[in-house]
């Protein structure tokens, strides 16, 4: 049975590998949309694959790690709304890890529902109440600015996890035989 | 794509040799400090100090240049955004207004608005020195026993410690198979849809995730093997002891927090320093 907020030493690895992989994506592979600074993120849907694969924390913990370092290297310093914001989305993608099989090799049609199901409800949570919240809180922003961009990021970020890890979830499960699988001859 | 996050030369002087602990704390307080006053006067006296101490550190220009191109840029939008979005911010803020010109009668340019977004620059400008300063004099080995040691699980420390380690291999990783799949005729410039870039760049994650994915296992186990997280606590080759210096340090940050608060309690009696209606 998975547990919801076991840290084994598999999920540390996997959290700094996947912050790692994270980090780049964030830096260098970006979607332009044509409208500036709104790009398609590619890096959270390895966030939510790597969410949904290991739990919440590692979740978590990639995606803040992840952003907090990107920034701080483009930026010199973290933008800590967003960097939480971020760790947020992926916290809540983790909390469908209990109820997917993967890596026994099963992701059906019902998966990618619940799946998706989950990565909408993140980034609406994340990106149009929690980010402009702490903007307005902590940088004392405008409101109408940042719920505007609050709610571009949504639908952008919704867009990479459904399709980058939605696929990147069904391609995996297609590489893992399951329990029982071989036949008796 | 640089295959390097940034260039960690190593160098002797009195930021240089304080703990990385002290430096990661002296970043926060400041970094917390600048974000929460919106009194000009106070960022600006922090805005020297850390540029004087960016002066003392002996980082060079050109290692910070691009960084400064991009915080400028970001400056610049937010700026254009900010007037674009709410031009009356400043007036709802310090309920004053003083009119300097008006382009329409939405866009009117009140003395509040711009001090509310000037202001705002100078906190974005204040920030970036700092942390420069941690990233770039800190040796990388030493962020985790750093992070561990301002109360950090230990466990979350590692995490970065290895995303740290294992970013220049990820980076030659994804180049290996960005390059490979170039030679085979895909597309990943300008020149393709949207949605066909989008298809051609799975073609690239998918190798890199199962890649790494492999190398999530191996590590893994051989951490396993030599019993990592067997303990409650553990301690750091690279951990740089404290000295008289790391006080003197900490103090100083100590006492800017501080006045900064004592400035917003007593002095502003709120987060912004009114000029207008007093």
């Amino acid at each position: 049975m998975k547990k919801l907020f076991e840290f084994k030493t598999k999920t540390i690895v996997a959290t700094g590998i996947g912050a790692a992989l994270f980090t780049l994506l964030f830096m260098y592979v970006k979607v332009p949309t044509g409208i500036p600074e709104t790009d398609i993120q590619t890096a959270y849907g390895i966030g939510a694959f790597f969410a949904a694969m290991f739990g919440p924390i590692a979740g978590f913990l990639i995606a803040f790690i992840g952003h907090a370092i990107s920034d701080a290297v483009q930026y010199g310093s973290p933008w800590w709304s967003w960097v939480i914001a971020s760790g947020v989305s992926c916290f809540l993608v983790g909390l469908v890890y209990p109820r997917l099989k993967v890596d026994e090799g099963k992701f059906g049609w019902k998966d990618v529902l619940v799946y998706n199901l989950f990565q909408i409800g993140a980034n609406v949570i994340a990106w149009i109440v929690v980010a402009p919240v702490l903007d307005i809180v902590i940088y004392s922003e405008p409101a109408n600015l940042v719920f505007t961009q609050g709610a571009v990021a949504a639908l952008w970020n919704a867009v990479s996890m459904g399709v980058i890890g939605t696929l990147l979830l069904f391609l995996y499960s297609k590489t893992r035989s399951g329990k029982g699988t071989l036949a008796k001859e | 794509m640089k295959s390097k996050l940034f260039d960690y030369i190593e160098k002797d002087n009195f930021v240089f040799n304080l703990s990385g602990m002290t430096k990661l704390l002296c970043f926060l307080i400041l970094t917390f400090t600048v974000m929460f006053s919106y009194d000009a006067r106070v960022i600006l006296a922090v805005l020297i100090f850390s540029f004087w101490v960016l002066h003392v550190s002996e980082i060079q220009f050109s290692q910070i240049r691009v960084m400064l191109y991009y915080v400028l840029v970001f400056i610049a939008i937010n700026f254009v955004l900010t007037f674009l979005f709410s031009p009356q911010y400043g007036v709802e803020i310090y309920g004053a207004k003083h009119v300097w010109f008006t382009i329409t009668e939405r866009y009117t340019v009140t003395a509040e608005q711009m001090l509310y977004q000037g202001t705002k620059v100078l906190k974005y400008l204040s920030v970036i020195p700092l942390g420069m300063i941690f990233l770039l004099t800190t040796n990388p080995s030493e962020f985790a026993a750093s992070l561990s040691s301002i109360g950090v699980s230990y466990k979350a420390s590692f995490a970065v410690a290895l995303t740290l380690r294992y970013f220049p291999d990820m980076i030659r990783d994804y180049n290996d198979i960005a390059l490979s799949q170039q030679a085979r005729g895909l597309d990943l410039s300008n020149k393709e849809r949207l949605g066909r870039r989008l298809k051609n760049m799975m073609n690239i994650f998918v190798p890199l995730i199962f890649s790494s994915l492999e190398r999530v296992e191996t590590i893994s186990n051989a951490m396993d093997l030599r019993g990592f997280g067997k303990h409650k606590k553990r301690t750091w080759y690279a951990f740089k002891p404290l000295e008289k210096r790391d006080g003197i340090a900490i103090a100083i940050c100590i006492v800017i927090a501080l006045a900064s608060l004592a400035i917003t309690l007593f002095v502003n009696h709120g987060r912004f320093w009114n000029p207008f209606t007093a």
